[in-house]
């Protein structure tokens, strides 16, 4: 608790045991009154200096006049009530202060106990960077103060302070701070870090790349700090409400003092004016808005936090809202629902080779590894295969095009360059090398083409190297991009939170997109797209929904800022390290796991639920309340449960933003 | 010119007076107030000097929420 809410504390516990002193003193008349005003003026001296501050300010008809004019009120009647011979109630107006403060004092201790916790989930921030000095002792300064260059040493356990590039040293990094994920990362000499992560095992020397406010750390804590500004639709409802409903209750309550008396009185009958004057100060503290004005940024602040907890990173409220009413989803493909790396996944020799594969040289002949090599690689695709996959990552390693890389990898194994020999290399065909006396060409078909091979057309789906050995074609190994483990489940997923349609976008071809599409099972695919045509597919789908429905667009963030921004949502994946991606989204994944965006679309729905629950909840229970009150049936106690009872309920429903599980 | 400040609030509702209050100050573009975070972020108008608007915008805050603070360094 602060200094503050201590000393609302120790008035709270003051007047009521003043309170419950009275009830048992005897006294009568004004000295009552002046007796019961201590505890009145102890609780709500403060209520009522900013009401009169309020007024001389031009600020009525906000909460602290609502309960000044209560209170002030019903002491007020009791006073009069006395000055004609009946016994005047003053209890209940210092009552109704008293338990105002009460609540007010819990939602301050809760707001700000939830707003700390919140904060703490997001807090990233490291307190200093270990600098070495000529003499090689380490200084702690402020992450602030290093520049850029400089070399700053991470040991185990502490956070990385500034982005930079591993000069000395072996570790493995937690990420979990920045992507809610506990996999843990390898970094070794030359390998890139970013700040945040947390070192785990060995002793780090890393030459800062960048200014700390430039870095990872301080950008992502940048944006979730300014996230709570950007303010959803429905907080600017509450806000706007706020300003027209509480001048129209004080209003209300004035007419329902006023206008019934002035009716008994034209009837002839008896005016009954204190009973409609307590109706009227009743009616004044059920009012209060106090309940949906704190619950709703809460609720939204809430969910943002619980949802950067677990590495998605949300930019406004507003997007919360917008992600809560996603119908479409539309996809990039390479890099968001496939890993977007080349990988071998096919070696087909054509049955001349695998008649022919026993008697070339080439397993044997190559190297001591190459023992080893051809075993696992025939392992995995036969003997023939193999060898057709040894001879083309031998001919091909020379190259550093993706593609040779991603032969070599499936060969698995160290290759010794100096059995190949004679290379020549055809632009935009392939290349011919000869390998441990073996003459292999490996290339597209216009190679084959081009050596008048005859090869196979019926191929799968993907990129295809096609392998000549000694003159003759030896079949083919298909290369294609390989879908993430976790991407069929997160269509699932997003189908099952009630996303109507998905559909992939993709530059890529026709064949390959079908396949990855079927294999995923999403509705729609587009292919063979220019990066302006995603816009304007983007747009054909924008223009084809319903006006509620709203379209969220994932890519991961290199070449598709239009389409980021062209999209009601636009989500970025694997955005650790790219500050592009971070830029242009309005939702971030840290990592680039396609289920986290089922997961921030629960996280958003039930953040929207809440809010939904709190409006209706307390606009229902005040509702009724008022009425009640209007016609005389709730008292003084109903309504102060209708303030203050309602706002703890809605705070207390608020925190539950914060935890969302997934089943 | 936007600048982002530590303020001291207590309810929600203040919050949202000192958004308003701050909004109104001649000078000021923009202004939000987060409750959550604790902070006000002010845009200034062009060729504003932000030191003296912020003088005012402290005052105004300080005129419909006396309990509030804000931090201007």
């Amino acid at each position: 608790m602060t200094k503050k809410q201590k000393l609302v504390l120790y008035r709270i516990i003051l007047a009521a045991v003043l309170m419950a002193a009275l009830y048992f003193v005897p006294v009568k008349g004004y000295l009552r009154f002046a007796l019961y005003l201590i505890p009145y003026m102890i609780i709500g001296y403060d209520i009522l200096r900013k009401a009169v501050l309020g007024i001389v300010h031009g600020e009525i008809f906000d909460e602290n006049f609502l309960m000044a004019v209560a209170t002030v009120g019903a002491m007020l009647l009791g006073v009069y009530n006395e000055a004609h011979g009946v016994e005047g109630e003053f209890a209940e107006g210092v009552a109704v202060m008293l338990f105002y403060q009460i609540g007010e004092l819990f939602q301050s201790v809760a707001v700000g106990k939830s707003r700390r916790n919140i904060s703490a989930l997001m807090d990233i921030r490291p307190d200093y960077a270990n600098v070495e000095d000529e003499s090689g002792n380490l200084e702690q300064v402020d992450p602030d103060d290093v520049e850029v260059g400089t070399m700053i040493v991470v040991r185990p356990g502490e956070k990385i302070p500034i982005d930079g590039i591993v000069a000395e040293g072996n570790s493995t990094l937690n990420t979990s701070a920045l992507t809610g994920e506990s996999v843990p990362r390898e970094a070794g000499i030359g390998d890139e870090v970013i700040s945040g992560c947390v070192n785990l095992s060995g002793v780090l020397r890393i030459r800062t790349t960048r200014e700390f406010g430039e870095s990872t750390v301080s950008k992502i804590l940048d944006l979730v700090e300014n996230s709570s500004m950007k303010k959803a639709r429905t907080e600017n409802f509450i806000t706007k409400f706020a300003r027209y409903y509480t001048p129209a209750v004080c209003i209300s309550a004035l007419a329902l003092a006023v206008v019934p008396v002035l009716i008994n009185l034209c009837m002839g009958n008896p005016a009954n004016w204190n009973v409609w004057m307590i109706r009227a100060l009743t009616f004044l503290v059920i009012s209060c808005p106090c309940a949906l004005v704190i619950s709703i940024p809460l609720s939204f602040f809430g969910g943002i936090g619980g949802a950067s907890a677990k590495g998605i990173l949300v930019k406004g409220s507003n997007y919360l809202e917008v992600l809560a009413q996603t119908k479409y989803v539309v996809f990039d493909k390479t890099g968001t629902l496939t890993k977007g790396v080349f990988q071998v996944s096919g070696v087909y020799p054509s049955e001349a080779f695998q008649g022919e594969a026993s008697a070339l040289p080439a397993a044997d002949g190559m190297s001591a590894g190459g023992e080893e090599i051809g075993r696992t690689a025939a392992e995995r695709y036969g003997e023939a295969g193999g060898k057709l996959l040894a001879l083309a990552a031998y001919a091909e390693s020379y190259s550093s095009h993706p593609i040779s890389r991603s032969l070599r990898e499936a060969y698995g194994a160290e290759i010794s360059q100096a059995l190949v020999t004679d290379v020549e290399e055809i632009g935009g065909h392939g290349v011919i090398a000869n390998v441990g006396g073996v003459k292999v060409a490996a290339g597209n078909a216009k190679l084959m083409a081009k050596l008048g091979l005859e090869y196979d057309r019926n191929t799968g789906v993907g990129t295809i190297v096609h392998v000549a050995v000694n003159g003759s074609y030896g079949g083919y190994i298909l290369i294609s991009d390989v879908v993430k483990e976790q991407s069929a489940a997160a269509i699932t997923a997003l189908k099952k939170i009630g996303v109507k349609k998905t559909i992939m976008l993709t530059g890529d071809s026709a064949a390959v997109a079908q396949q990855v599409a079927e294999q995923l099972g999403l509705d729609e695919v587009k292919s063979e797209l220019l990066p302006g045509d995603k816009v304007e597919a983007v747009e054909a789908l924008l223009a084809e929904k319903l006006p509620k429905e709203r379209l969220a667009f994932a890519g991961d963030g290199i070449n598709d800022a239009p389409v980021l921004s062209r999209a009601d949502i636009g989500v970025a994946m694997g955005a650790l390290g790219s500050d592009a991606a971070i830029e242009a989204a309005d939702v971030v994944l840290m990592d680039d796991n396609p289920m986290k965006l089922a997961l921030a679309m629960g996280i958003a729905r039930k953040c929207m639920r809440i809010v939904y629950e709190n409006i209706v909840f307390a606009l229902g229970i005040k509702a009724a309340c008022l009425v009640l009150g209007a016609v005389g049936m709730a008292n003084m106690w109903v309504a102060i449960f209708a303030d203050v009872g309602v706002m703890v309920l809605a705070v207390l429903n608020a925190v539950r933003c914060l935890h969302y599980t997934s089943e | 010119m936007k600048k982002t400040y530590k303020i001291e609030v207590d309810c929600a509702n203040c919050a949202l007076k000192m958004e308003e209050a701050a909004k109104k100050v001649e000078g000021v573009q923009e202004a939000t107030v987060s409750f959550m975070t604790q902070k006000m972020k002010v845009e200034f108008a062009e060729g504003a000097d932000d030191k003296s608007v912020m003088q005012a915008v402290r005052k105004a805050c300080k005129k419909v929420e006396d309990d509030c603070e804000i931090f201007l360094d």
